[in-house]
Parts: structure tokens; C-alpha cells; sequence
């Protein structure tokens, strides 16, 4: 690669400037000036230099005329890191020289990409074949272009690191043949063959975030960071508690402020427009209003009520295998126990924020959200707009774990906008993020074991949850199929607390309590927990159909790795070891949480975890995901605190709510199985083990059974 | 309003905004240096850490005023391409997840080092614990720190 500083003109950065969208070319051009990195970063970061021309050759790729690539990341990135692993499956199959790429994000383009959504960790499952058929037909294209050129047959030749050669020992370089490939016919996508897993050169390499660079030096690539023409500021002032509606308000102290321009009502929100963030917020907290409370004001004392009825009420099963009652009338024991979580706020680093500029032309949105497409619809809806009108841009999210899913703020930034008439960007304070809702659901679970002759022979467990219950395909994982008579319910009431999706629905919850509760049986029946759990996924074998998605023989793989790797029941005095096994998202996983006593605290210093995803697409990236999920899972079940009062939330930033923080996260010990099986998502799969291995564990460090979140309030000693 | 003459980064600026105005939104507002974060408004994350005059300062919790005359290094300023030792070790160690606290956590760290040039494990946790991540990068952050510390 040339390392010429000069090869960018004014009119080629301008270019690449509009190829590129803005981000890249920013975080690009400050590291063109003197660079001096180090030998260790140029290695792993290495310098590109851009085209003057580019030829789109797939909405998935452009070939540039010196042979750089760009290679567009079709799905939203919340860091979970597939704007790196998406790119790296397309340039493995196009055979390029991973160093020579480019990365955009793509826009909302639902004529050009599936599923551009970023959710249920689905991200890789969903793209693994599309993604692959992208750069193999490409690559065949630039080979047919190239073979066409010397007159020789496209067999005969061989594409690597971006360069194609020919038996007799002559080279193009992609950028070369890029304008003739591109006016070929695509090929059929069965006559493009796809590489086995034993060939792949990029794939199963750690390859560095491609926002790194930018992320490192602060520059503008999250929502927050927005800055268009003409743009003003909005803040939104929403009722202090859920069910309340808008009577009146006065705005002469907010209208007062400097630099605030506009105070209006829309729905029972009150929206201020100002030159900058600090005066809209500060607009806002002027603002004198009255609130009507509702008929039912809901607090957490009314929640638990509720559900626990409901955990005795009679429903229908959602799934009954075998015949559960007489397992139960026949046990010789019953054990049952109960389980319970509180709604939780997402918390995402980067509160929820949007930009959108209305005009009669058209409807421009640009942040941070999972679902652009949806996002799209709900605004052409509010404004009554042709959705094609509706340009959706997505930026880098500072966290998504599920609350960018539902757009609420992009659809409240569009409508401030439209009634503005300015570009604005919309800016929820943490006060507002942390109280405006989309919460995790509260759930209780009660969990009964019927046991015969020393061994489980029915298994019902009861769902009480708020809103929604679990859906799909959860009911179906472990231990359905491992135990015969096996039977679920579930029973929901409506809160007015709006809830949703929260990194690993349900299963962040649900695996505590089934791990927990897999755990105290193994003791009650005097029988070792792992030989217990591998007798389950034997007899799972036998009950096996085709809605059956956990696979007994990974799941004994991922449990007997952890094992071994954790000396799991074979820890050194002073070591209170807990494990935790669960299938969620498609990935198995089994973690060993070890416990000491430090200055007379229990304290989690270690979590292994062994994980079997298939084919590993990114190894640094892959092991930073488990590293966290694991953290946010040890976090959220020993801390998470979140109540209500009069519908009023407890909590409304992190003086008053409680995250993990440095020193309290574990050493954690990651380990893959390698299988060459198709890959399956990582952003939520650690997470829902971990607070049962961390329950485990604790209650061999205390001699107390944790059944409730969070644990603090539990164990006093964990304070 | 008030005219407040501070320095960012080497470069003096004059700006004109109300005296209880954060350094931080002055940061990102008038002076569009983005790379500094808000996460809480209430000294509670760190997303917002700058230096003042070396030292990590949160700026949500500081008016405007409390840089007058003094000197203000962000993220942007913190190398001229990316180069510190702290940035390097982050690359090597592919810490960020998300990637938006990290800027903060640089910031609190860079100050760490400049004082203390060979931290121990738990004055690197004690100094870093201010610094939330939502994501759970804190084993990474703390690697990184301990490499960036070996090459100073
Ligand atoms: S934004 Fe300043 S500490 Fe959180
Ligand atoms: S990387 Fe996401 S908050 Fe730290």
C-alpha cells in the first residue's frame, strides 16, 4: 500500500466524502495528517488510501480504481460489533484483502437489504448465507471480467487478496476490471460456489472495531453527535408518572430562558426548542404543570400483589407434554419455589436521543435505532406521509439492549420537527431516559418439581409477568424435552408501565430462576448437578421433534468444557464455586461463577465461560460480547433496583440507581467450542446464565438461597 | 449571557453563553467538539471526563467558568492523531463495545497516568470506578491501562 500523505486531492476527498456518508471520511482524514502511529497500530489498523472513482458493484459493494473496497454493513450497530463481522463475512467470500476495505453503514433500504434490524442477536444467523452469496458472486463477477479481458476461460483463474490471476501467470487487480464486471449479468446464485470453512482467511481472525479509530479520538459517529444546518434543540417535558395526563401548563419561566424559541403542547407532552441542549433542558425545568392522576396510580406493592395471584390462578398451558398432573398426584416430593424480578430501565450509556428535519419535500430522520424500517412506518403513519418520503439514516448507538427497538423518540422528533418547523435534535436527559419507560418486564416464575424415586419426573413452571409473556420459541427450551411430563403456563396483567424487549427477553430472567432451581433440586436429591443436567440431555434425545432447537449434545459440550476448564466441583478451599447452563438465541453457553470472601464480602472474582456459537467469526470482537453479557448479567441481578410509587418510578438517574462499575466485574475466562457449524448471534447469549452461576455460587459462600432480584437486597452481607 | 474566554485544546475561544452553562454543552453546543459525552448531567458516569489543567474534571457538573483562564484538554485534544499510549493500548485491546463512554474513560485514565505512571491494580479500579460502562468493557479497560502504563 502507498503510503504517499498527498494521493488525497481536495476533489477525491470530497468524493469519497459523498461515497462515504460524512463518518468515515472524518475519522479517515485525521489520521492522514503526520501520522505517527506506532508499528504495533499500523499493524492493526492500517492506512487506507481512497480511489478517485468508485464502481457499485451489489448494494453491498463498491470496488474502487485502486482496488480498495468498500463493503456496506447492512444492520444496526448498538456494539454489538457486527458493523466489523458483517463486512468480514462478505469480504472473506469476495476474497480481499481485509486491510483494503472500507466500511459504511447503509442506510434504511428495504429494496436493497433484509432485516435491517438489530435484535434477538440474529444480526449474523440471519445474514450468514446472504452475506457469503454477496461476495462470492461479486468475486465471480470481477473473475468472468477479468478472464473476458485475456481471452482465457473464468475456470482457469483464481482470485486472492483482491488480485486475479490466470494460468499463465498474469494479474488484474480488482479496481481494474471493476467497471467491466459491473455491466455483466449476475450470475445464478447456485452457480457460485462458497468457500468451506477450512479456506476462510478472514473469517476466525480478531479483527479491530472498524470505528475504533474514531471512537478513540471522539469523533462524531453516535446520535448524539448530530449536527445539521440550521438545527435547534428539543427537550420534552412527559408526565412524572405513568398514567398521568396533561391539564395545563404555564410557560412564561421557560420562555424566559435565553436561547429558548418555542414552548408547545403535543399529546400530554410538553416539547421546548432552543439553541442548544443546556437551555432546552433547563427551558424545561421551568415549566409549571398540572397533572391529572389516573383512576389506578400503580406501585410496586400493587405489581407483586397482582402477580402473585396470578401465579395461583388457573391458565392454559402454553406447553403440556406427558401428563403433568398424574406425575404430581404419584411424587413422592414436591419442591416448589418462586421467583421474582422487578421491571429494570435499559440504561443505554448514550440517552435516547433523534434528529429530524420535516419539510414538505420530504422527512429526513438520522439516529441511533434497531429498527429503521419500522421506525419508517410509525412516522409516515403520524405525519400521514408517503413512507417513501421518510429517509431514515442510522448513526452508531450508544447501547441499544433492546430500547432502540421501539423508536418512541424518533417518532416524538419527527412530530416536534413538523410542528417546529425547524431541524431539530431531540435530547432526552437521563432523567427522562430512566423514567420515560420501555422497561424490562416484571416477572415472577413459580417453578414445582415432582420427584420419584429420586429422580424429576414432572416439571411445571408458571409465568406471572406484566404486559406480555414469554413468546416463540421459549417455552421449547431446556428443560422442555429433558423432562417428560413437562408443562408451561403463562398469566399476564396489564400495566400502564409501558414495557418491552431488554438485552435477552425473558431468558434474562427466566434462566436464573430455572438455574437456580436446578441447583437446589440437585442438592434436595443428594445428586451431583452436572452428572443430574447430562442425564437430562440424554433423555431430551428421545422426546426430540422439530420445534426443537437446543441440541442435547452441544449443550453436554458447553457444560463439560466450563467443567473442566472452571475445575468445577474441584475449586481450592476458600473457592464457592456455581454453575449455570442455558441455551438462549440460539447459543449455548455454560458459565462457573467462583466466589471468595474478601474483607468478609462475598465476592464473584472469576466467571468461566465456555460457549458453542459454531464458526467464530471474530474472536476479539466475540470475546468482548460474552465479557459483557456476563458483566451486565452479574450487574443488573446483583443491583438492579427499580420500583414505583403512585406509577411514579424510584429511580431516575445513577445516584439513585445502581449499576456495576470497575472492580466490581470478575475476571472472566472465555472459551469457544470449535465445531465449523453455521454461526449463531452473540450479543445476548452470556447474559442469561450468569445470574444463576452468580446465585450458585453465593448460596456455597452463604448457605442462602437467593430468589429475588436484586441480590443485595437478598444477602445483606453483598451490600 | 456572558462573554467567558477559555482554552480548548490550545486554542482560545471566546464564547458568549449564561454563566450556569456546563463546560460540558459548551463543549458540544457552542464549540461543536462532540467527542466529550453526556450520560447523566450529575458528576454520576464520567462519559463527560475533559482535563483541566491536567487533572480529570467531569464536565457536566463544572459551569462554565471554572475553565476560565485555565487550560482544557478533550478527547480531541488528548493526542494529535491518535497516538497516546493510552489510545494505542485501546486499539491493541479492541476495548470498546458500543464505544461511547470510552472517551471518558481515556480521559479519566490519560489523567491517571500523567500523575501516576505505574498504578496498581486497584488504583487503577479505585481511579476508573467513577467511569460507567454500560456495555461491560471494564476487564478490557483495565488491560489496556495496565499495557498503556508498561510502555510509559
Ligand atoms: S455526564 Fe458528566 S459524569 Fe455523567
Ligand atoms: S462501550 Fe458501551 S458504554 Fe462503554
Amino acid at each position: 500500500m502507498s503510503k504517499n500523505k498527498n494521493t488525497i486531492d481536495r476533489r477525491s476527498f470530497l468524493k469519497v466524502s459523498t461515497a462515504a456518508g460524512g463518518g468515515m471520511v472524518l475519522g479517515f482524514s485525521i489520521f492522514m495528517s503526520g501520522c505517527k502511529n506506532d508499528e504495533v497500530v499500523k499493524q492493526l489498523i492500517p492506512e487506507i488510501i481512497m480511489p478517485d472513482n468508485w464502481v457499485t458493484m451489489s448494494g453491498f459493494i463498491k470496488v474502487g480504481d485502486n482496488g480498495v473496497v468498500t463493503i456496506m454493513s447492512p444492520n444496526p450497530e448498538i456494539g454489538q460489533n457486527v458493523k466489523t463481522s458483517m463486512p468480514m463475512i462478505i469480504a472473506e467470500e469476495l476474497d480481499v484483502d481485509w486491510d483494503n476495505v472500507v466500511v459504511e453503514q447503509a442506510p434504511l433500504d428495504t429494496e436493497k437489504y433484509e432485516r435491517q434490524v438489530a435484535g434477538g442477536s440474529q444480526s449474523i444467523r440471519h445474514g450468514w448465507d446472504a452475506l457469503r452469496q454477496a461476495g462470492a458472486t461479486t468475486k465471480a463477477m470481477l473473475i468472468t471480467a477479468a478472464a473476458t479481458q485475456w481471452g482465457v476461460d473464468a475456470s482457469t483463474c483464481t482470485a486472492s487478496k483482491g488480485v486475479i490471476s490466470n494460468a499463465n501467470g498474469e494479474t488484474l487487480g480488482y479496481g481494474e476490471v471493476a467497471s467491466a464486471a459491473a455491466l455483466l449479468e449476475v450470475p445464478d446464485p447456485k452457480d457460485v460456489k462458497l468457500k468451506e470453512a477450512k479456506e476462510y482467511k478472514i473469517i476466525g481472525e480478531s479483527k479491530r472495531n472498524v470505528d475504533l479509530k474514531g471512537i478513540i479520538t471522539g469523533q462524531p459517529l453516535f446520535g448524539i453527535d448530530t449536527r445539521e444546518e440550521g438545527m435547534q434543540f428539543a427537550s420534552v417535558l412527559r408526565p412524572p408518572a405513568f398514567g398521568q395526563k396533561l391539564i395545563s401548563f404555564n410557560d412564561d419561566g421557560a420562555k424566559a430562558v435565553n436561547g429558548v424559541s418555542q414552548v408547545f403542547q403535543f399529546g400530554d407532552k410538553i416539547a421546548i426548542i432552543a439553541n442548544s441542549t443546556w437551555a432546552a433542558m433547563k427551558g424545561k425545568k421551568e415549566i409549571i404543570a398540572k397533572w391529572e392522576a389516573p383512576e389506578l396510580a400503580e406501585s410496586t406493592a400493587y405489581h407483586d400483589k397482582t402477580m402473585m395471584a396470578l401465579l395461583d390462578s388457573k391458565v392454559e398451558p402454553v406447553r403440556n407434554n406427558g401428563d403433568v398432573s398424574k406425575a404430581f398426584a404419584e411424587a413422592d416430593e414436591v419442591i416448589e419455589r418462586t421467583y421474582e424480578s422487578p421491571f429494570l430501565p435499559h440504561n443505554c450509556l448514550e440517552p435516547m436521543n433523534f434528529f429530524a428535519h420535516v419539510t414538505e419535500e420530504k422527512v429526513y430522520l438520522k439516529g441511533p435505532v434497531q429498527t429503521p424500517q419500522w421506525q419508517q412506518g410509525r412516522v409516515a403513519e403520524i405525519l400521514k406521509r408517503d413512507p417513501k418520503d421518510i429517509e431514515v439514516h442510522m448513526t452508531r448507538m450508544g447501547g441499544g439492549f433492546g430500547r432502540r427497538l421501539y423508536g418512541d423518540f424518533g417518532d416524538e422528533a419527527a412530530e416536534i420537527s413538523s410542528i417546529a418547523k425547524v431541524p431539530i435534535q431531540l435530547q432526552f436527559s437521563r432523567e427522562d431516559d430512566m423514567t420515560a419507560g420501555t422497561y424490562r418486564v416484571a416477572l415472577k416464575y413459580k417453578i414445582r418439581a415432582a420427584v420419584k424415586e429420586g429422580k424429576i419426573s414432572g416439571y411445571h413452571i408458571t409465568e406471572a409477568a406484566s404486559n406480555s409473556n414469554m413468546y416463540g420459541l421459549i417455552p421449547n427450551f431446556f428443560p422442555a424435552y429433558a423432562i417428560d411430563n413437562y408443562r408451561v403456563d403463562n398469566a399476564k396483567f396489564e400495566s400502564n408501565i409501558t414495557t418491552g424487549a431488554w438485552r435477552a427477553p425473558y431468558t434474562n430472567f427466566l434462566a436464573f430462576a430455572e438455574q437456580s432451581f436446578f441447583d437446589e433440586v440437585a442438592e434436595i436429591l443428594n445428586v451431583d448437578p452436572v452428572k443430574m443436567r447430562l442425564g437430562l440431555y440424554e433423555n431430551a434425545k428421545k422426546n426430540k421433534d422439530d420445534n426443537m432447537q437446543w441440541d442435547p449434545d452441544r449443550m453436554a459440550g458447553v457444560l463439560m468444557l466450563a467443567v473442566n476448564k472452571s475445575n468445577y466441583g474441584k475449586a481450592k478451599d476458600g473457592v464457592y464455586q456455581g454453575l449455570s447452563v442455558y441455551y438462549s438465541h440460539n447459543t449455548h453457553v455454560a458459565e462457573v461463577a467462583d466466589v471468595e470472601v474478601i474483607n468478609g464480602t462475598p465476592t464473584v472474582t472469576k466467571v468461566t465461560c465456555a460457549v458453542d456459537c459454531g464458526i467464530v467469526i471474530n474472536p476479539i470482537a466475540a470475546t468482548n460480547q460474552i465479557e459483557g453479557g456476563i458483566i451486565d448479567g452479574i450487574g443488573h441481578a446483583m443491583y438492579g433496583d427499580f420500583s414505583f410509587v403512585n406509577g411514579k418510578p424510584s429511580a431516575d438517574n445513577f445516584n439513585k440507581y445502581r449499576m456495576i462499575r470497575s472492580g466490581e466485574a470478575p475476571k472472566i475466562d472465555v472459551h469457544f467450542v470449535e465445531n465449523g457449524l453455521s454461526p449463531t448471534g452473540l450479543g445476548e447469549p452470556s447474559l442469561p446464565p450468569a445470574g444463576g452461576a452468580v446465585a450458585n455460587a453465593l448460596y456455597k459462600a452463604t448457605g442462602k438461597r437467593i430468589y429475588k432480584q436484586p441480590f443485595v437486597k437478598e444477602v445483606e452481607v453483598l451490600g | 449571557m456572558a462573554q467567558f474566554n477559555i482554552n480548548v485544546n490550545g486554542v482560545d475561544h471566546s464564547v458568549d453563553v449564561d454563566d450556569d452553562t456546563p463546560i460540558l454543552w459548551v463543549l458540544r453546543d457552542t464549540l461543536n467538539l462532540v467527542g466529550t459525552k453526556y450520560g447523566c448531567g450529575i458528576a454520576q458516569c464520567g462519559a463527560c471526563t475533559i482535563h483541566i489543567d491536567g487533572a480529570a474534571a467531569r464536565s457536566c457538573s463544572l459551569p462554565i467558568g471554572a475553565a476560565s483562564g485555565k487550560k482544557i484538554t478533550t478527547i480531541e485534544g488528548l493526542s494529535e492523531d491518535g497516538t497516546h499510549p493510552l489510545q494505542q493500548a485501546w486499539i491493541e485491546h479492541d476495548v470498546p463495545q458500543c464505544g461511547y463512554c470510552q472517551a471518558g474513560q481515556i480521559m479519566t485514565a490519560a489523567a491517571l497516568l500523567a500523575e501516576n505512571a505505574n498504578p496498581s491494580e486497584s488504583e487503577i479500579e479505585d481511579t476508573m470506578h467513577g467511569n460507567l460502562c454500560r456495555c461491560g468493557t471494564y476487564n478490557r479497560i483495565k488491560a489496556a491501562v495496565k499495557t498503556a502504563a508498561s510502555r510509559t
